[in-house]
């Protein structure tokens, strides 16, 4: 798409940068990437602050001339690995999106077991499969920005876009998820009976799921200087038992550098 | 004119997940038409072992970013057929409603964001905006519908938080439910108008003679849970759903292949609706008439169409479920969750056809053995059998590279693949 085609943006009639943006997906469920399309009200909106050149989900053509690469999913494979290189040879600017692209997501539970063969034969039986720990994109490439969150949210998709758009230098919120919840008025899940990590997670995501009565899993990771001790003390004191507390804090890999290790942390088979 | 032709896709674009196509020709003779799944995967049943109950709603969800919601309830159908939780009348109602609006939003998200640039001669739907505003907007304002009720019943459009086992953590308010009943008449109006929009263009002419699997209807088009059934006449309890896929790997595939009574068999909104025909809302039905579609129909392309008589049921049973649901109390209800060893096996028409999650707890309602098996995974050898052979009877035509790079696109895309569910 041209300008001419959406109409370029001005603000107090100087027009806005717009910023050529490409959507990659290594291992993952594609659903960060869906949720840029699943804002209908905002899609509009959104496309005319951006020329997308290659979204392989959505569009057929392709182009490796871009500045912003949005990158969902964790690495596996060596060929993952060398298409991730030629992404950020190409991109300005690489944006992981997403738990999985930031921590490994749910994808990094695999990592747990001290075999990853055994993984494989649980799954596929003597079948080979090509297949090695689950990394981060970090962990292969330089990351300039990490949308956080499982799944992400499209409003902060949008002021992050915006605001690379407008030269807005973007801060991210250091307190927790605890914060947002009680200025939301929830009653605390752990009146509810309910296990919440709402205590140690970043916030942003404008307490999502304890909106909904549902305890915080931890998807965006910690909070600045999460205090796990104490986290942990909670838990126990509301009759959860510290398997709970694992099984949360374990599960998209935003805590694991925090996590002692000899912990749940590794199992075998 | 025999011609030669050579179709190399890699990472084909407008489906999930991450497939190739080859196709040879040589003077008019297919070499070779392969559909390889070449998808990471991300070892599921491996990660659930030795987690406790809870947690498999919630990861088996991230299986799937177009139908998290499919995957969650079967995760949780699992669980409670395990257990012995029988969910009461309105929560079986909701879990249904969003069910359905799930399908609402994939079935458009598919019929009108990936396949039809294809019948418009473009790239994606992102030149459509300019255009052909109005069909855009319009295919907008049934996805965001969908999406919306999803919200409020699901909690959330994508990994929805309240879905439980036992029931729902939280309940919709009366007057959401009854501005969400107004919205689903007005929509219906909407749906026509892109069923008269697809009308107008011709689906390719492709036919080849397909068993096809779904659950069993009886007396109400089938969604979650009973018999699984099979066009050749195969009928199974939803606990021996292992009889009915027969997964097997394959060297072209990451993702497992399957079969039944032939080399292959297909599941999804055709299958559904060649199996339960009958069952589908008069409204529904009368679509489909004006598309031609009547069971048994074995035109791969028509999946597209299937997918569009299924919206317009999934409205009108959506209408109907809230009317029921606005007739009476909604009351808070959760099911009290006792754990206990042994087997839960869930069946649910997704989107894409038929799932099965099963699930093997320990006396602590921790999992010893688990097992996905998704319609995508079902589907694969058919995609590839169904490739064979339009390439055959295109070799014979002599069409060009193009055209048959196109068609043989558009066939994959037919079966609206969620490839990377598939592998999981």
């Amino acid at each position: 798409m041209d300008e001419k085609e959406t109409g370029a943006r001005t603000y107090l009639g100087v027009p806005l940068y717009r910023p050529k943006v490409a959507f990659f997906e290594f291992s993952s469920c594609e659903g960060c990437q869906l949720q840029v399309l699943n804002k209908e009200e905002t899609l509009l909106d959104f496309l005319s602050l951006v020329e997308v050149v290659n979204f392989r989900e959505a569009m057929t053509e392709q182009s490796d001339d871009y500045e912003i690469a949005f990158v969902e999913g964790s690495i596996t494979r060596d060929d993952d690995v060398k298409r991730l290189k030629k992404i950020r040879k190409n991109a300005k600017v690489l944006v992981a999106l997403g738990s999985c692209a930031c921590f490994g997501g749910v994808n990094q539970l695999k990592n747990r077991f001290k075999d990853l063969n055994l993984v494989k034969r649980e799954v596929y039986g003597r079948h080979p499969i090509d297949s090695g720990p689950v990394r981060t994109l970090e962990e292969i490439v330089k990351v300039d920005l990490k949308i956080y969150g499982c799944p992400v949210k499209k409003a902060e998709v949008e002021k992050i876009v915006l605001h690379i758009a407008i030269g807005k230098s973007i801060v991210f919120p250091k307190y927790p998820v605890c914060m947002e919840c009680k200025r939301n008025e929830n009653i605390c899940l752990f009146e509810l009976g309910e296990p919440c990590l709402g205590p140690v997670t970043r916030a942003g995501c404008d307490s999502w799921c304890p909106n909904n009565r549902a305890g915080c899993w931890g998807c965006r990771g910690p909070a600045d200087d999460p205090n796990l001790d104490q986290m942990k003390k909670i838990m126990l004191e509301k009759d959860f038992s510290e398997e709970t507390l694992l099984d949360r804090l374990e599960c998209f890999g935003g805590f694991s550098a925090l996590m002692k290790k000899g912990n749940a942390n590794e199992k075998v088979l | 004119m025999k011609k030669s032709c050579n179709v190399d896709i890699r990472r084909l674009s407008r489906v999930e997940g991450h497939g190739n196509i080859r196709i040879k020709i040589k003077n008019g003779k297919l070499m070779e038409a392969r559909w390889e799944v070449v998808e990471t995967p991300r070892f599921f049943e491996a990660i659930l072992k030795g987690k406790k109950w809870d947690n498999a709603p919630w990861i088996t969800g991230r299986i799937c970013g177009i139908c998290s919601i499919g995957h969650t309830l079967t995760s949780i159908r699992a669980v409670e057929n395990a257990f012995g939780i029988i969910p009461d009348e309105q929560t079986k109602k909701l879990r249904l409603i969003l069910k359905h609006m799930e399908t609402l939003q994939s079935h458009t998200l598919h019929l009108s964001f990936l396949v039809l640039p294809d019948l418009m001669k473009a790239g994606s739907i992102f030149p459509l905006i300019k255009t052909h505003e109005e069909v855009v907007l319009r295919a907008a304002r049934i996805k965001k519908l969908a999406n919306d009720i999803c919200d409020c019943v699901g909690g959330r459009r994508m990994h929805p938080t309240r879905t439980v086992v036992g029931g729902f953590t939280m309940l919709p308010e009366k007057e959401e439910l009854r501005g969400f009943g107004e919205r689903l008449k007005e929509i219906v109006s909407d749906l026509m108008l892109v069923a008269e929009l697809v009308r107008g263009f011709s689906l390719p002419d492709f036919v080849r003679e397909t068993e096809f699997v779904s659950l069993k209807g009886e007396g109400d088009y089938p969604f979650i849970g009973g018999d699984l059934v099979s066009s050749d006449g195969v009928r199974m309890r939803e606990l021996d759903y292992k009889k009915m896929t027969n997964e097997y790997m394959t060297e072209q595939s990451t993702s497992k292949w399957c079969r039944l009574s032939r080399e292959s068999f297909a599941v999804g909104a055709l299958a559904r609706l060649n199996n339960n025909f009958e069952f589908l809302h008069p409204a529904a039905k009368e679509v489909a008439g004006s598309f031609g579609l009547m069971p048994p129909n074995h035109n791969p392309f028509m999946n597209n169409i299937a997918q569009l008589v299924e919206c317009v049921h999934v409205v009108k049973e959506s209408t109907r479920l809230i009317d029921e649901l606005l007739g009476s109390e909604l009351k808070e209800s959760r099911r009290k969750v006792t754990p206990r060893s042994g087997i839960g096996v869930a069946a649910v028409e997704v989107p894409r056809g038929i799932l099965y999650h099963s699930y093997e707890f320990d006396d602590d309602g921790k999992i010893v053995k688990s097992d996905c098996v998704i319609p995508t995974g079902q589907n694969h050898a058919n995609i590839q059998f169904d490739l064979e052979g339009i390439a055959k009877e295109y070799a014979a035509r002599g069409k060009t590279d193009t055209e048959l790079e196109l068609l043989a696109a558009m066939l994959v895309r037919a079966y609206d693949p969620c490839i990377s569910c598939s592998v999981h």
